[in-house]
């Protein structure tokens, strides 16, 4: 089962989120941002080989021309290959873990891969980010010494920052998983959080400093 | 004795991607019960006796203390269904009991396989067997059991014990796959009693000089160490502990380059073999970098000793040290004129000028005294490349060091006269104040000075504050001076830090096999079809370069510059002196 749904981020650009239902253990969310458009290219090719141009004709010297050149091109590498980044997939498997995979505009995919019992929710954090407070969604980590401390915050879509009605669909198909998880091993009545009621928002404890 | 995992568990069977394509059999691996999944680690074919195999697993588990077990049947479908076949496989697990017993089966023509997991016990209605959900996840027999895992899941004094049952999750697995070598020892031309189907060498490749070389390294290591441990008696004799010597050795930094070399040959050519996978990669990374050192300093050699460079070498550094002094004596007769327009108290300054002239003029003869011996030093330390660059780099700044070395004096008196004068000024400024330093209670105490003492105290103030210019100016030049020195042995301290502690062989493995050094795993969804279990790809996600370097570094030697900009700074301002080599004597201690 496949099906998209278009979502605007915190700045209010467009989001694709494409939801993969493989198995009822199995689910793959993925956060695809617009490509590199052709404008912004040009506006700050032009802008840096205009500059250059301008240098150039003050004080006349061609290794101006050619440092912009070679600058421009590096930075488009550089931007394509560590900064840009197209896709952010989180894949939740049942009782073996969760995978967030980010892929840059180059084709480079970093991935990180959390087990299943080092997880201990998967929760929405609000976050004051530069001069507004936003959304996102986390994943807590176990301590492992002491199971009920939370040692680290798992960050997820940290580069797509989708609005809340996009987490909050997430949310609710990651709880789903979690619970069916969870079901077994604790009684029923110990479950409050049934994946149908709205999602439980943990107010700010966690403040992430405006980049 | 049979534990059977979480009920509501999915069941996971990790199922190796070189068995996909054998025939039918048994399915032989591990079953860890806290995270219910069956580690597949071979299959036995047809025909076998039942007794035979029970013996074989006996064996294995014996050595590699890994609970193997018969986990359920593995059915591959050549030609049309073979319904006697099926029967077959399911009466098979009347002989072996497991719990849960797996069925996978491959059809023919088809991508997607079935499997079932049966299990009599635990379920609800007893006498009845229940149904487990699986899902499949392939994975790279050979890549598995090559990698290690970062950071490792198991403690080295742990891996005497039962180490299996101390990892958990995925590390499980991985330790699983790298206990049960024993059983991938048999390669595909053996014939046993069992035959098996798993991640196979293509049989052992053996090359005469391998061989040698191999038989040769034990008494050639033995000889090596017996040099070495002599090499570091000698230079541990008494004769070298003499008063000023130790305080010399510890000023230059070509002997600490010298004993940590030393350091590393004894660590590789010693004859203990290394225990854990960290030491030997240890030993690795400092035999790669100890290579490549004195292939550089090779280079460099033959280099040198092409085309008479070195007496070209040796004519240079004369006519540059005198240049140094003359430009010296420059900037001295412009800062005992009026430097930069500014007026300085005449009698002070010619007095400072005359002083440091003096001493170049002495540096000067030295120099001179030195040159025809400056040859015949070039070639020695020339020679002294075949050791390794990171030395000859190392006697290079040393040689710096001795050539600056009125740079270095005139920094120190300046500085001396420049500090004697901030703190008089600042005590005669808490005199003004009505104030005094108590030695004793260690703070600035009120006190009432006498008319006399105001007195000489405003005089002497007013002496210092007329004289500091001058005295600032010639500290202000030679610190920069300093500062320069400092920065070129800082830059060649930098370099020689470099290929002392990068960890090049486990970046060339990074780079040649991604999965030997890997950070955990990915999964990738393979195509799915309705009804059929999930199946899952587990590849091995590399270690990125930056932890690589970060985890394998080699501890580094040598001074490093600990201080902060600061607290640096703040040195400079009050005229206290830098030594590149301070913190060293610190650590020590």
């Amino acid at each position: 089962m496949e099906n998209e749904q278009s979502f605007s981020d915190i700045c209010g650009g467009r989001l694709a989120l494409q939801r993969r239902y493989y198995s009822p253990s199995c689910r793959e969310f993925c956060l695809s941002s617009p490509r590199l458009s052709l404008r912004s290219l040009t506006v700050v090719t032009s802008t840096v080989w205009l500059a250059a141009y301008g240098l150039f004709t003050v004080c006349e010297n061609s290794v101006v021309l050619s440092a912009a050149i070679f600058i421009t091109l590096l930075g488009l590498l550089g931007y394509l290959h560590f900064v840009k980044i197209d896709q952010e997939t989180l894949l939740i498997i049942d009782s073996l873990g969760i995978q967030m995979t980010s892929s840059y505009a180059s084709g480079k995919e970093s991935t990180t891969f959390i087990e299943m019992d080092k997880v201990k929710d998967v929760i929405i954090n609000e976050a004051i980010y530069m001069q507004k407070v936003i959304y996102y969604l986390c994943i807590l980590l176990k301590d492992p010494v002491e199971p009920h401390e939370i040692s680290q915050v798992v960050p997820v879509f940290q580069s797509a920052k989708p609005r809340l009605d996009c987490l909050i669909e997430v949310y609710r198909s990651c709880q789903e998983i979690l619970a069916h998880q969870k079901a077994p091993s604790t009684s029923p009545q110990a479950h409050q959080k049934a994946p149908s009621t709205s999602p439980s928002i943990q107010k700010a404890s966690i403040v992430s400093r405006g980049k | 004795m049979v534990s059977f995992g979480d009920p509501g568990m999915v069941l996971k069977a990790f199922f190796p991607t070189c068995c996909a394509a054998a025939d039918s059999g048994l399915l032989v691996g591990r079953w860890v019960p806290e995270q219910s999944s069956a580690v597949v680690l071979a299959v036995v074919h047809f025909p076998f006796i039942p007794s035979q195999v029970k013996e074989f697993l006996a064996q294995v588990q014996q050595t590699s203390q890994v609970g193997v077990a018969v986990l359920g049947t593995w059915c591959h479908r050549r030609q049309e269904p073979e319904d006697n076949l099926g029967h077959f496989l399911e009466g098979l697990s009347a002989i072996f009991s497991h719990e849960p017993w797996l069925q996978l089966c491959r059809e023919k023509g088809s991508t997607f396989w079935s499997c079932k997991a049966t299990r009599w016990q635990g379920s609800t209605s007893p006498g009845a067997p229940s149904e487990d959900q699986v899902m499949i996840v392939f994975y790279d027999q050979r890549k598995v059991l090559l990698s290690q895992l970062h950071p490792p899941a198991i403690l080295p004094d742990q891996e005497t014990g039962d180490a299996a049952a101390g990892a958990v999750g995925l590390a499980a697995v991985f330790h699983t796959v790298a206990r049960s070598e024993v059983l991938f020892r048999s390669d595909r031309f053996d014939e046993g009693p069992v035959r098996l189907s798993h991640w196979q060498s293509d049989g052992v490749e053996a090359s005469i000089l391998v061989e040698l070389a191999k038989w040769a390294s034990g008494p050639i290591c033995l000889l090596l160490a017996s040099l070495l441990s002599l090499v570091s008696a000698v230079s541990a004799c008494w004769l070298f502990k003499l008063w000023p010597l130790p305080f010399i050795w510890s000023k230059l930094s070509t002997c600490e380059q010298l004993r940590y070399r030393l350091e590393q040959l004894t660590l590789i050519f010693s004859p203990q073999k290394a225990e854990n996978p960290s030491q030997r990669m240890r030993k690795a990374n400092m035999c790669v970098s100890v290579l490549l050192d004195v292939a550089l300093g090779l280079t460099l050699l033959s280099w040198l000793h092409g085309k008479g460079r070195i007496e070209q070498l040796a004519d240079a550094l004369v006519p540059v040290a005198d240049r140094v002094a003359e430009e010296l004596q420059h900037l001295l007769q412009w800062l005992m004129g009026a430097p930069a327009g500014l007026k300085m108290n005449r009698a002070l300054d010619q007095v400072l000028g005359r002083f440091f002239l003096y001493h170049i003029h002495l540096w000067i003869s030295y120099i001179h005294l030195m040159s025809p011996f400056i040859e015949r030093i070039v070639w020695h330390v020339g020679l002294s490349a075949c050791l390794g660059l990171t030395v000859s780099l190392s006697i290079l700044s040393d040689i710096i060091a001795l050539l600056t070395f009125h740079i270095y004096c005139f920094y120190v008196y300046g500085a001396r006269l420049y500090c004697l004068k901030i703190c008089g000024l600042s005590s005669l400024w808490r005199l003004f104040r009505g104030k005094k330093w108590n030695v004793l209670r260690q703070r600035v105490d009120s006190c009432s000075y006498d008319l006399d003492q105001l007195f000489i105290g405003t005089l002497l103030f007013t002496i210092l504050v007329f004289l500091l210019p001058t005295t600032a100016l010639y500290y202000l030049v030679f610190t920069l001076l300093r500062l320069l020195v400092i920065t070129v042995q800082g830059l060649i301290h930098l370099l020689v830090d470099l290929i002392n502690s990068l960890p090049l062989y486990a970046l060339g493995l990074r780079l040649c096999r991604p999965y030997r050094l890997a950070a955990g795993v990915k999964f990738r969804v393979l195509e799915q079809e309705a009804g059929r279990p999930l199946r899952l790809l587990m590849q091995i996600n590399p270690l990125s370069y930056g932890r690589v370097v970060h985890t394998y570094r080699l501890p580094r030697y040598g001074c490093h510059p600990t201080h902060s900009w600061g607290s640096l700074c703040r040195k400079l301002f009050f005229g206290e002196l830098i030594y590149p080599w301070r913190q060293r004597e610190d650590k020590q201690d």
